[in-house]
């Protein structure tokens, strides 16, 4: 589904990524982790297609298509989702109606009529329930003056009803209780099926605990340095980043 | 001197399919046209005075008019005082010098004047108005909003009318009312805005030809939205429009009024006076949705927007409610105001101003607290892109007899790229110590992170702006009628294409 070689990227002239191979195949979890500014999030976002990043070298292949070539919206348009480490606030602008807005958008991009007023509320209905997510919160303009946990229920609710192919969470752990992770992994574990994958970035392993990776891979440096099943982020739990740095540091001294 | 009219072509080119015309441009009126969507010309015939402004001029509209010799009096009244009067020039907008004598103050399509059946307007003027999303067609209208349609200088049909006269309201072109009200029309015209009040003022006294009347009698509520389109058609000509609603104790009424005129490489002057009156317990929501040309992308051509507009609660316990979405114009000058004389009185301004490339908007209120308990609240949102400049200008006066009087003042300004200009001018005048006065003023700009957010969602570069847009003017669209809302949304929109990424 997603093949990444040798991706390279900067920002404000700075390398960030530097080198990065990683395949995500249809039905897998895949797990990144690594310490603070070692480049999640700009991978992250270089998938996105955020401006900032600039792709210096290396290509990205999704669902066959050359994901570099396309516009921010048409990445969303094939079927890629972004849950945001910091989702942005709009003022005054109901939350439903940004999602209307977004479901029609995708649907106009796939040739699909786009719903009407009827069929988008029932579609809400059987996500909201689902997701267990309460009216009120989508009736409030987006994410203005929502808790921590509320903009990131408000991601995994946006991504039950985009329906993503890939599904990339941002930390979405992070500033979270025990027991609204609990309900954001719930959430997620519900929407992933055997055609659509999940690439889950944190910096904790206790996410893992409720969305079981296939793979986990620890992002260094601009670099993916290790990679291994979920045990690998029991071990790094376990020992902390350092014995990663430690590794690799020797390793690039030789 | 009695002048002769001229019956002439007002175009020769042949507008009325858009894919037709939009060969035969140039690119850059191309490039406008998606924007501007309003931007055709109608071939109807038209009589119009020659260019210019005296005396003679001033007669000629008024006998044009068939009107009395009093209204020929006060018009003329109007245009003396405006001959020693200067034209205002604090306001934070420029233009150049404008040339009163090459306008055409008179401009009517060449048709019967008032017809006194719908069904006898020129069916070029009637696809006019159903290009403009306006059916004058009684069955086919939106239910519940009766139309008065003006263009150029002449109001060419009122809709609605008989069920309307059937509860005692007046609906009315402002012509005809002074045919046939003229003890109301003695009695209110000019009573809120003198014919001296302002240079536009006194000009649109002399020269106004049209506009409409509104008059609810005491305890009656209008039971649908009543409104004006104003369509500016022939060339060179200025649109001087007058509006005058009162209502009577106890009574309500909403009124919209919307404006477009064609896409011009000369400027225009539009210089209308409104003038609302509201008894004891009365109640008169105006709002606006203001949509003239606003010129190209160069800053060419468009329309003067210079509108004295002002309302007087002159009962115990009434209300006045301005709404205006004010997308249009290459340069706008206008404080919808209200005096707040009867004691426990309302004044509201909700307002939304965009101004995009050239455009040059210097728009606010005035509110006026002379009665006791008297309230205000003012929402202003004012959104900039290209290198457009918008300005806030707002006076609160609280009188030294207006005990507890109260005002909230909002004003936001949204900016788009930078380089455009927001500016606020708050004025506050409290001569009574119980007063409460508060302020607030905000500015932020479309951050690139919220653009982002919504494109990885699916939602392009112009979309997000709409929607953001609109989510910082939501206040203000609110107060608009709901037949309109969407309407108004979707001119938000399209006002901004292009002004991002
Ligand atoms: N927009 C930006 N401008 C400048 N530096 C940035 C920007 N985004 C990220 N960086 C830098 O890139 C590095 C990686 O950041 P990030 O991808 O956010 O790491 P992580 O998500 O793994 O904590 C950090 O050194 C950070 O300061
Ligand atoms: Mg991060």
């Amino acid at each position: 589904m997603l093949k990444i070689q040798n991706l390279h990227a900067n920002v404000e002239g700075k390398q960030i990524l530097k080198g990065i191979n990683l395949e995500i195949k249809a039905g897998e979890v895949h797990a990144i982790m690594g310490p603070n500014g070692s480049g999640k999030s700009t991978l992250a976002s270089v998938l996105a297609g955020r401006k900032e990043y600039e792709v210096t070298e290396g290509t990205v292949e999704f669902l066959g298509r050359d994901l570099l070539d396309l516009d921010p919206e048409e990445r969303a348009g094939e079927g890629l989702f972004l849950a945001f480490q910091y989702p942005v606030e709009i003022p005054g602008l109901s939350t439903t109606n940004f999602i209307k807005t977004a479901v029609n958008e995708i649907r106009k991009y796939r040739g699909q009529e786009s719903l009407d007023a009827v069929a988008f509320l029932k579609m809400m209905k059987e996500k909201m329930a689902l997701m267990n997510i309460d009216q009120s919160l989508l009736s409030r303009p987006l994410n203005e003056g929502f808790s921590g946990g509320e903009k990131k229920r408000n991601e995994i609710f946006q991504m039950a009803m985009l329906q993503p192919k890939l599904a990339i969470l941002d930390e979405t752990d992070s500033g979270l209780d025990i027991d609204a992770i609990r309900i954001v992994a719930n959430g997620v574990n519900k929407l992933h099926t055997k055609e659509n994958a999940v690439l889950v970035v944190t910096h904790y392993q206790r996410l893992l605990d409720y969305i079981i990776p296939d793979f986990v891979h620890v992002l260094y440096n601009g670099r993916i340095v290790k990679s291994g099943t979920k045990e690998l982020a029991l071990e790094l739990e376990e020992k902390g980043y350092d014995f990663i740095k430690n590794e690799i540091d020797v390793e690039e001294q030789v | 001197m009695m002048l002769t009219f001229v019956a002439m072509k007002t175009e020769t080119a042949q507008p009325p399919h858009n894919n037709g015309i939009k060969a035969e441009l140039s690119s850059i009126e191309s490039a406008v046209l998606t924007d501007y969507k309003y931007g055709f010309v109608t071939d109807i015939e038209a009589d119009s005075a020659p260019k210019g402004l005296n005396e003679d001029i001033v007669r000629f509209i008024s006998a044009k008019k068939n009107e009395p010799e009093w209204m020929l009096e006060w018009r003329l009244k109007a245009y003396r005082h405006w001959l020693k009067m200067e034209e205002p020039k604090w306001a934070n907008i420029k233009y150049p010098p404008i040339n009163y004598q090459d306008i055409i103050y008179y401009s009517a399509p060449k048709q019967k004047i008032n017809p006194k059946n719908l069904d006898e307007i020129d069916p070029e003027l009637r696809r006019t108005f159903e290009k403009l999303g306006i059916s004058l067609d009684e069955q086919k209208r939106l239910s519940g909003v009766a139309v008065d349609a003006v263009i150029d200088s002449v109001s060419i049909g009122t809709s609605f009318k008989e069920q309307l006269a059937e509860l005692g309201i007046i609906f009315c072109s402002m012509s005809e009312a002074v045919q046939e009200h003229p003890e109301l029309i003695k009695k209110y015209l000019s009573s809120v805005v003198p014919i001296t009040d302002n240079y536009f003022a006194a000009l649109n006294s002399a020269v106004f030809s049209d506009g409409s009347f509104c008059y609810i009698p005491k305890g009656v509520r209008c039971p649908m939205e009543l409104s004006t389109y104003f369509r500016i058609n022939a060339e060179n000509t200025g649109q001087f429009e007058r509006t005058l609603i009162v209502a009577e104790e106890g009574s309500y009424v909403s009124y919209l009024e919307g404006c477009t005129a064609p896409m011009r490489d000369e400027n225009q002057l539009h210089a209308a006076v409104v003038e609302l009156i509201t008894m004891d317990n009365a109640e008169i929501k105006y709002s606006t949705v203001q949509n003239w040309y606003p010129g190209d992308k160069e800053g060419k051509g468009g329309i003067y927007n210079f509108v004295t507009k002002r309302g007087i609660c002159k009962g115990y316990n009434s209300k006045i409610s301005w709404t205006q979405v004010e997308t249009g114009s290459s340069i706008t000058w206008k404080y919808p105001s209200v005096i707040l004389k009867g004691d426990n009185s309302v004044g509201e301004f909700y307002s939304v101003a965009v101004t995009n490339n050239h455009q040059q908007a210097d728009t606010g209120t005035k509110m006026q607290h002379l009665g006791k308990n008297t309230k205000s609240r003012i929402v202003s949102k004012g959104i900039s892109a290209g290198v457009s400049n918008n300005s806030y200008r707002g006076l609160v006066h609280v009188g030294k007899n207006a005990r507890n009087a109260r005002n909230f003042s909002q004003c936001d300004s949204l900016l788009l790229g930078d380089r455009c200009g927001a500016h606020t001018f708050p004025y506050i005048e409290v001569k009574n110590k119980s007063a409460i006065v508060e302020h607030e003023a905000t500015t932020s700009k479309i951050g690139e992170d919220q653009i982002f957010y919504c494109n990885q969602r699916g939602i392009d570069t112009e979309t997000a702006v709409a929607l953001i847009v609109n989510g910082f003017a939501k206040e203000v669209m609110n107060q608009l009628p709901m037949e309109f809302a969407v309407e108004a949304q979707k001119l938000l929109a399209i006002s901004l294409e292009g002004s991002v990424g």
